[in-house]
């Protein structure tokens, strides 16, 4: 392994020069469980690895209507922090999933989101909940989608010398719910087949006001589907239309075969797991 | 059905002697070896599965600062044409050591073809980075029909393989054998029920936790160390001897403790390596350690291939006819252990009229290796099936059926000998009797998903072989037990145990040592289900001369004549005067006075070792709209002859079937289009985790061993034999589809509904 330094920050200032100076050849590192087996494994060489998790605005997790978490937060911290269980519960389904209890207690959301495989369970939960990545660097701050951050497998947006602070989560309105599921033949330590995220909000009537379905493991990125949006906004949330979301999705998807399953298993899932997530969804924006 | 003799210690559940030392880490692995001055090694691997060295360039590496010896084959002694026995499996030296450094050919990806030692791993790596090999890639093979294409690359230079005595045409066929018995036309003549399908399952890894590992010193009076994980450290010995050109008796193999083999840890890999590293760096210690992409890619895996099988039913439900032919990839060299599947082919049933024909293919991967009961999960596969859909066809009791046609004492097996007294019937009885078949099974729970239940049967032969055992008795009663076996499973208390019951002492005053190759008598493997049989045999032995030696001492001690003495229940007494008696432990301590130490030896060439049947019932739930299978509860029946220590033997139970289970469903070498394996890590590799199994529930069947003194069979390898069968059948029973490729994973299930659903 190419021999780097490591730098651990204690200050946004701190991570903002170590980037500045090494460009490409320095990365952020929280929980280290994409990033350490990736250098270990030889995949690309680095100069410096900086550490951001000593650094205070890496580290916020603020519940106030919209959640703030910080890009150092673990996974265990958020789904065990009460307040974030009850507004949140489509995104405890990514957290709780993602690896097992080591794992969880280290990796965190924003290096899922910042390693950018398809397969990263967290990512499309958290477009389907409208979350903002906030964007930092020596040369100053600027706000991406989730949907828009990830350009390609293990590319984003983030230019040399940027990296994440924070992503923030607007208040889920009135009748919101959301729901992720993936597919694994196996029942942990998997990577997904197939995952599909799904939020739906219900007027007060019970009709569809807006639903977001984003699906992982079926393109180069995250897939964000906004035709469903389009079908459903202004409908039941009856199983009929689910399916026929599910029918959107199974066409619109462009995954690949390979070890971990074919393209028919694949858009066969997209459908299953599209009008199962919606369902779910729909149940938990009746109920809350 | 339980054995009827009593026993003090046989049968009963003693805490392990190593326990201690495992769950505290304080055992030493092979990775665990720290010498002083010891230097670390790293291996240059073919990144191509077919390719020819045209050239290596090692000089960089060489002039690397901390870089203190480099090697290519060219420092491989040159080694013999020859095959010798390793217990379970043979080895060709030559092919050996060209398979464990690559001479002219890199034959599959991982295949070494130079390495370093170097003051850190660090350096050794970036030395092995720095060294050019000029490839010539070739065209790789990775299938049994693709390397049997007429047009195939030959893979092994100047190979001719034997096809039924005659030179086979085709390169890369490794060998071609048939047995036969009976008339087999007039079987199928005679037949009103035939069926015939083919069975095609995927390599698989034993997945050991454990990489392969190997410290070595080579001295400057050409002796050599080596310290390895190994599931035998004499087969080590030998292997080392053959490759490195050297006497026997110039080299000592230390075992360390063994993180699993299941078959995978009888070949050497990286020792001989570490030998020529130790020699060229002028005889300091080299240490090499493999990661588990080496693992994946260059150890020895069990064959993946295909059984086709074609079984013919009379009107009575007898099966009176059998073929069979069954193609094993063997990898980059001959020696898959396609005999071994021959020989459990038919083994089962009592079939009047069979033929098996056996292939050895060579095939760009890694070099077979054994495998717990290697070949026979493949066999079983097949023709459990087909006896399922006979039975559904038929409308037959699968147990029934099986028991209507069980092989028993005086059958003969499809490779020709005639069984000696065995315990399928039993085995299958206590299945028809067990909890598990007579419970319901609530087939639509209302989950959307639905359920099925499978049954499948197996067996293994098991080996005896030789063992040693020496004994000495301490001043306190305890007894030293030094043994050859290394321990993977429980053997040494499993051991100590039987020398424990003739000595009439507890267990924990037997205290077991697994030693180096210069401290006990020659030990074959642990292997072949043979350790807790054959070297519990050279206990034994060793226990009983213990005993006379003993008996000499007591009437030496009451000045009687030797035959007056009597040894019953732990205790020596005098036949006529009920005043003299002394336990064991009294007379262990006038040991010293009376004539000094006392000890005692063991050893056995066990030439037969009585095989093992097993039947396992298997339920499982399915998502049907995502192929999605859980194995809801399984339940392992064996005959096991007698356990010795039953909890070990449920361990084996339970960890065949559990290894049966991933191979069913979703482990396989996924192969890309260049030969090489895209998911060589446990994250892809996908074997099943605790969370993906139910508790395995067994059942022990105890038909006693006539061949042992306690009525031991081997427990290791039946367990894996049944499970792909069992889930199988299961996977039809719930959904009505019957998979013919393992592993039967939920892309396959889905395939197979929509093709069944049109
Ligand atoms: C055993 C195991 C199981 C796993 N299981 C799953 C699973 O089930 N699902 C899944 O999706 N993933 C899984 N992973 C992958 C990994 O754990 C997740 O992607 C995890 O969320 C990564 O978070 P981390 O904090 O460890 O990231 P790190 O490894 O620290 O970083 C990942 C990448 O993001 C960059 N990065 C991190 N933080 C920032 C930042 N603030 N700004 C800019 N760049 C940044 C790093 O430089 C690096 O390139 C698994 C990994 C392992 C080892």
């Amino acid at each position: 392994m190419h021999p780097f330094d490591f730098v651990a920050a204690t200050s946004v200032a701190d991570v903002n020069s170590v980037l500045a100076q090494h460009g490409n050849r320095a990365r952020p590192l929280v929980g280290g469980t994409d990033l350490l087996v990736q250098l270990r494994g030889g995949r690309f060489e680095l100069d410096a690895v900086v550490d951001i998790k000593s650094v205070p605005e890496a580290n916020v997790l603020e519940l106030n209507g919209s959640l703030k978490m910080g890009s150092a937060v673990p996974l265990a911290e958020f789904y065990e922090n009460q307040g974030v269980r009850n507004a949140y519960p489509g995104l405890i389904d990514c957290a709780e999933l993602v690896g097992g209890i080591q794992i969880q207690s280290r990796a965190s959301m924003a290096g899922n989101l910042c390693n950018a495989t398809p397969s990263g369970d967290t990512i499309c939960p958290m477009i389907v909940h409208s979350a903002q990545v906030h964007i930092t660097s020596a040369k100053g701050d600027r706000t991406v989608a989730v949907e828009d951050f990830c350009t390609g497998p293990g590319r984003t947006v983030l230019e040399d010398g940027e990296w994440v602070l924070d992503i923030t989560f607007p208040a889920p309105a009135s009748g919101f719910g959301a729901a992720y599921e993936r597919f694994i033949p196996r029942n942990e330590m998997d990577i997904a087949v197939v995952g599909v995220a799904s939020s739906v909000t219900l007027d007060g009537s019970g009709k569809i006001a807006d639903a977001r379905v984003a699906l992982a493991a079926v393109g180069p990125t995250p897939v964000f589907i906004r035709d469903i949006t389009a079908l459903l906004v202004g409908k039941e949330p009856t199983e009929e239309n689910f399916v026929a979301a599910g029918k959107i999705a199974h066409d619109a998807v462009s995954p690949i075969t390979d070890m971990r399953g074919t393209i028919e298993q694949r858009r066969h899932l997209s459908g299953v797991l599209t009008r199962r997530t919606l369902t779910k969804a729909a149940e938990r924006a009746k109920a809350g | 059905m339980v054995a009827t003799q009593e026993y003090k210690v046989i049968g009963t559940r003693p805490i392990r002697h190593d326990g201690l030392d495992k769950v505290t880490g304080r055992a030493i692995y092979g990775a665990d070896v720290k010498l002083p001055g010891m230097l670390y090694g790293a291996v240059l691997r073919s990144p191509h599965a077919h390719a020819r060295i045209k050239s290596i360039d090692t000089s960089a590496a060489e002039a690397m600062a901390g870089v203190i010896a480099v090697m290519t084959a060219k420092d491989m002694p040159e080694a013999g044409d020859e095959l010798v026995d390793l217990g379970e499996g043979a080895i060709n030296f030559s092919h050996a050591s060209d398979h464990i450094m690559a001479m002219n050919k890199a034959k599959f990806k991982g295949h070494p073809v130079a390495a370093v030692a170097a003051i850190s791993t660090n350096v050794a790596r970036e030395a092995v980075a720095a060294i050019k090999v000029d490839w010539e890639v070739l065209k790789s093979v990775v299938t049994v029909d693709e390397a049997m294409a007429p047009d195939a690359p030959a893979i092994v230079d100047g190979w001719v393989g034997d096809d039924l005595g005659e030179k086979s045409p085709l390169p890369n066929v490794g060998s071609h054998f048939r047995h036969e018995f009976g008339d087999i036309e007039k079987g199928f003549a005679d037949s009103t029920t035939i069926i015939e399908h083919r069975y095609d399952l995927a390599m698989v890894h034993q997945g050991y936790i454990e990489p392969h590992n190997g410290t070595a010193i080579w001295d400057q009076d050409d002796r050599v160390r080596v310290w390895t994980s190994t599931q035998g450290s004499f087969t080590v010995r030998t292997q080392l001897a053959g490759v490195l050109q050297l006497d026997e008796s110039r080299i000592k193999v230390i075992p360390t403790e063994i993180g699993g083999g299941f078959g995978g840890k009888i070949p050497i890999y990286v020792e001989p390596l570490a030998a020529i590293l130790s020699k060229k760096s002028g005889g300091k210690p080299v240490r090499i350690l493999m990661d588990r992409a080496d693992v994946f890619e260059a150890s020895g895996p069990t064959p993946g291939g295909w059984v086709s099988l074609k079984l013919g039913v009379n009107d009575d439900g007898k099966i009176i006819a059998g073929d069979a032919d069954i193609r094993f990839d063997a990898g980059g060299f001959p020696g898959s252990p396609v005999g071994a599947a021959a020989m459990c082919m038919f083994s089962c049933y009592d079939i009047p009229n069979t033929r098996i024909d056996g292939w050895d293919i060579i095939v760009n991967k890694p070099k077979t290796a054994a495998y717990r009961a290697p070949g026979s999960t493949h066999v079983a596969y097949a023709i459990e099936s087909i006896v399922d859909e006979i039975c559904e066809k038929l409308n037959l009791d699968p147990v029934q059926f099986r028991l209507d046609n069980a092989s028993k004492e005086g059958t003969r097996r499809g490779d020709g000998p005639i069984f000696p007294r065995i315990g399928n019937i039993e085995t299958v009885e206590a299945a028809r009797d067990s909890a598990h078949w007579n419970s319901p099974l609530d087939k639509n729970p209302g989950n959307g998903k639905v359920r099925g239940r499978g049954i499948a049967s197996g067996y293994w032969f098991n080996v005896g072989l030789k063992s040693s055992v020496n004994l000495s008795v301490n001043t306190d009663g305890t007894v030293m037990l030094i043994e050859g076996s290394t321990d993977i499973g429980g053997s040494r208390t499993s051991i100590a145990m039987q020398a424990a019951e003739v000595l009439g002492i507890s267990a924990e005053d037997v205290i077991p040592t697994v030693v180096d190759t210069d401290s006990v008598g020659y030990t074959d493997v642990t292997g072949g289900s043979r350790t807790t049989y054959a070297t519990g045999f050279a206990a034994y032995k060793a226990a009983q001369s213990l005993i006379e030696e003993l008996t000499t001492r007591a009437s030496t001690i009451w000045d009687i004549p030797e035959d007056e003495v009597g040894f019953e229940d732990g205790k020596f007494s005098s036949k006529t005067d009920p005043e003299l008696s002394m336990t064991f432990k009294e007379l262990a301590g006038k040991l010293n006075e009376t004539g000094g130490p006392v000890s005692s030896t063991g050893a056995v060439d066990l030439e037969n070792a009585g095989g093992g049947f097993a039947v396992h019932i298997c339920d499982l739930e399915i998502d049907p709209e995502t192929g999605k299978t859980d194995v809801i509860r399984y339940t392992a029946v064996q005959d096991v002859g007698k356990a010795i220590h039953p909890s070990y033997v449920e361990g084996q139970m339970q960890g065949g079937s559990v290894q049966g289970i991933g191979w069913a469903l979703n482990e396989e070498y996924f192969m890309n289009d260049d030969g090489q394996m895209a998911n060589s890590s446990y994250l892809d590799y996908r074997m099943p985790t605790t969370l993906d199994l139910p508790e395995i529930e067994t059942v022990l069947v105890e038909v006693p061993n006539p061949l042992h003194p306690f009525g031991v069979r081997g427990v290791g390898e039946p367990p894996i034999v049944p499970p792909v069968a069992a889930v199988a059948n299961a996977i039809h029973d719930a959904l009505g589809i019957r998979l013919r490729q393992a592993p039967m994973n939920p892309g396959r299930i889905l395939e197979a509904l929509k093709e069944n659903n049109g």
